[in-house]
């Protein structure tokens, strides 16, 4: 079985270069356009995986990451965020929302599947 | 299926985003403290860099990320918004455009200039800019290999860190990866079964690791996890001997130590794949895709008709049946897709926000845009085509319709200027109204120009619509001199024939001093519609649905008492009719009981004389052949179930000539 991942990002090209990318990769990508799709889109299904944008309209992704984790199916699922910034206080912030680790944009494709592999596991 | 080229979709992106970006930079230019615009501004800029620096336009996003920066200040409260940023990012924000049109365009001394305005207005003047360049990402030092090495490697992990999505068998695993391996967990810290959380983490781990890999290799393990967690990396040299990882624990707590050795289950493993989260995405399709669909179905509602037609002559019950069904269907992808061609006006009505932004700054009026039922949805083809009679409306009003504030303080109003633009949908129309509160049309400059020009002779009696409709007139315009904004030639007759190359109606309606109204009526949509198929003479006829309104019988009687004077009368009223016939000069006798198809375009009716009302026909639109391009009766054509062709009767064209039959029937007495 193919693990399954959720991307969250407002950005149509980010969305689908992470689709891609990891589709390539073998995995199952699920699409969502901002934080409030990506918690229904959580709440209806089980991902193994969350690579999500921290600026978005409707529900950022940080707002999104505390909600995530208060999900009983979703306490331990990793949380990727993508960040322009390598700014420490926003990563600060981030992990105490609940974030497993941080992927910084922009990004080439290989380093995506890299940490994609790294918080999945073989 | 292909997935589409990343970089056209960040291009669209990029377009919607800088859109957006305008809108609320527009938005803030009213009330400078809106805080949701502020953010949308900031995130909007945020996104266009990210993706753009993704996407390979490095120009773009190192430009993008000084307004950027700018505006997260902004956000953060450290700056105040004011109308200088608020312009200084507009502009760059149309540099952002050239950006993204021509990246490889030499931009440097613009891009320069703007971030300059920039930063004068975030630090006020004087202060100089700073060197302007997007910090690039550095690559990491790379260490070399210098051969085997063994390392110590002591952890312990945040208590929450699994609840975070840490996996430490995951980092154990990318430990095993890196070289062989020796690991041991430490239990001194697991507490009694009756206090333990089993989400928390109470172990440590003790490794001993030989590897070839840099000591940065290890460190980038523990790299989401490093700033929370307890790390100690050392190399084990003859300074340092190999002592035994456990060797700190006093030897009885030695059977506490368990050897990690077989690799466990994954703790947490999705158990679900069929159940996919349903959602409601959206699919962006080329607009010519939608066109040739369109055509198919177009066809197909001719291959129905033709269908229906054979079905109807045969007496086989089960193919009626069929063909039945087949003609609901065909009804209802047709109903389908016209949905799908359908977009709402707000995307033509956005744009207008920043044409009153700029002209209000050029004219020194002050101007409110205010727009209505931007949601109401028209033909995509509509809006593509309006877009442009609808700048030049706009630029009307706010020329010649608007005064300048002092005015119209002497006037007693208001002295902000306001512009309406508003939708609404009415059965098979849509109608498309500018409107203001300016000065209204000057009648008496009106008729002045009309004589000077020879469109009317001088003193010619003629009524007020009559009067403003010269205003459509080729080669009409009131302006005294070519300004910048309207009075360039492109006068209010393109206005008027773009308005009715796509059937619809223009009429305006003015009062001196309280302003003026332009409306447009538009059909929803211009590929099929729905139409009324008559017989004339020979040849049979489709008159648009939308504009008839009632179908009276003609006995031969009424018709020869009407002789030189066609009209009917119509509860109370007299109309005006057309004997299509003689029109079409088909050589053959009227029937016994013609019928009347009286039509109507906005208030105006005329009647049709025809042979017969055949019935509904669903017309698929087909336009003329280039030879026939300047026939006035005739709008187009369609194919009739049989084959043969029908034309398509010009509703606009046929009222006009009504009228102006009446006009000369009345002067003649």
């Amino acid at each position: 079985m193919t693990a399954k991942i959720l991307t969250v990002d407002d950005s149509a090209s980010i969305r689908l270069t992470t689709r891609v990318t990891l589709s390539n990769a073998g995995y199952t990508v699920t699409e969502a356009v901002d934080g409030l799709d990506g918690l229904s889109k959580l709440q209806a299904g089980e991902y193994d995986l969350v690579i999500t944008d921290l600026n978005m309209p409707n529900m950022d992704g940080l707002t999104m990451i505390r909600e995530l984790r208060k999900l009983p199916a979703h306490t331990g699922v990793p949380v990727i965020f993508l960040t322009t910034e390598s700014d420490g206080e926003i990563k600060a912030q981030a992990k105490a929302a609940g974030a497993t680790g941080w992927l910084t944009k922009p990004f080439d494709p290989e380093s995506l599947v890299k940490i994609a592999r790294k918080v999945l596991g073989k | 299926m292909s997935n589409p080229d990343p970089i056209s979709v960040f291009r669209t992106e990029a377009a919607e985003l800088l859109e957006q970006i305008e809108s609320g930079l527009l938005d803030l230019t009213r009330s400078l403290d809106d805080r949701d615009q502020i953010d949308a501004v900031f995130r909007g800029l945020h996104t266009l860099k990210g993706s753009g620096a993704m996407f390979g336009f490095e120009a773009l996003a190192a430009f993008t990320h000084h307004c950027e920066t700018a505006f997260d200040r902004v956000r953060k409260g450290d700056v105040p918004a004011t109308h200088e940023l608020v312009s200084a990012v507009l502009s760059a924000q149309d540099h952002m455009r050239a950006l993204l049109e021509t990246p490889n365009g030499d931009h440097d001394a613009m891009s320069a200039s703007l971030l300059d305005n920039l930063h004068r207005a975030v630090n006020g003047a004087g202060s100089p800019a700073p060197a302007a360049s997007l910090a690039a990402t550095s690559a990491p030092a790379v260490e070399t290999a210098v051969g085997m090495r063994e390392w110590r490697i002591r952890f312990s992990l945040p208590a929450n860190a699994m609840a975070n999505g840490t996996n430490p068998l995951g980092l154990l695993d990318e430990m095993r990866d890196l070289g062989e391996c020796r690991i041991i967990a430490d239990t001194t810290d697991v507490p009694d079964l009756a206090t333990l959380e089993p989400r928390d983490i109470h172990l440590a781990w003790d490794v001993s690791l030989k590897t070839e890999k840099p000591r940065s290799d290890i460190e980038d393990v523990f790299i989401f996890v490093m700033d929370d967690m307890a790390l100690d990396i050392t190399e084990i040299t003859a300074e340092h001997p190999a002592a035994l990882p456990v060797a700190t624990a006093p030897a009885a707590t030695m059977p506490k130590a368990v050897v990690v050795s077989e690799r466990e289950a994954p703790a947490i493993q999705a158990a679900n794949d069929s159940k996919q989260a349903k959602s409601a995405e959206n699919v962006r399709v080329p607009a010519e895709r939608l066109d040739e669909m369109m055509d198919r179905v177009g066809e197909l509602v001719i291959a129905q008709s033709r269908l229906t037609q054979l079905a109807g002559a045969a007496a086989d019950l089960g193919l009626r049946s069929v063909s039945e069904e087949i003609e609901r269907l065909s009804g209802e992808l047709r109903d389908t897709m016209m949905v799908l061609r359908m977009m709402p006006v707000a995307s033509l009505f956005s744009r207008f926000r920043r044409l009153v932004h700029d002209l209000s700054r050029e004219t020194g009026k002050e101007i409110e845009l205010i727009t209505e039922g931007e949601s109401t949805e028209v033909d995509k083809t509509v809006i593509d085509r309006l877009a442009d009679p609808l700048v030049h409306l706009v630029r009307n009003s706010i020329d010649h319709g608007l005064e300048k504030p002092e005015e119209r303080i002497a006037a007693g109003k208001d002295p902000k200027g306001k512009v309406i633009l508003s939708a609404h949908q009415t059965g098979g129309e849509v109608i498309i109204t500018i409107k203001d509160d300016g000065r209204g049309i000057n009648r008496d400059r009106v008729r002045a120009k009309a004589e000077s020009s020879g469109l009317i002779q001088p003193g010619q009696t003629l009524s007020d619509p009559e009067l403003l409709q010269l205003i459509f007139q080729p080669g009409f315009s009131t302006a005294q001199a070519v300004t910048n904004l309207s009075g360039r030639g492109v006068g209010m007759d393109v206005v008027k024939k773009t308005v009715e190359a796509l059937r619809g109606a223009i009429d305006i309606v003015s009062k001196p001093g309280d302003g003026s109204e332009v409306s447009l009526r538009i059909p929803l949509t211009l590929a099929i519609i729905d139409g009324l198929l008559v017989r004339v003479g020979g040849g049979c006829y489709v008159i648009p649905l939308s504009a008839v309104e009632e179908c009276l019988e003609l006995s031969l009687e009424d018709d020869l008492r009407s002789r030189g004077r066609s009209f009917i009368s119509l509860r109370d009223s007299l109309v005006p009719f057309l004997r299509l016939r003689e029109l079409f000069r088909t050589g053959t006798q009227p029937d016994q009981h013609q019928k009347v198809v009286v039509i109507s375009t906005g208030s105006e009716r005329v009647g049709l004389v025809v042979d017969q009302i055949i019935g509904d026909h669903q017309t698929v639109i087909k336009s003329m052949s280039k030879l026939h391009h300047d026939v006035a009766t005739f709008s187009g054509a369609t194919i009739l179930g049989d084959g043969s062709v029908a034309l398509i009767l010009d509703v606009t064209h046929l009222v006009a000539a009504g009228q102006h039959q009446e006009a000369q029937m009345r002067a003649a007495g």
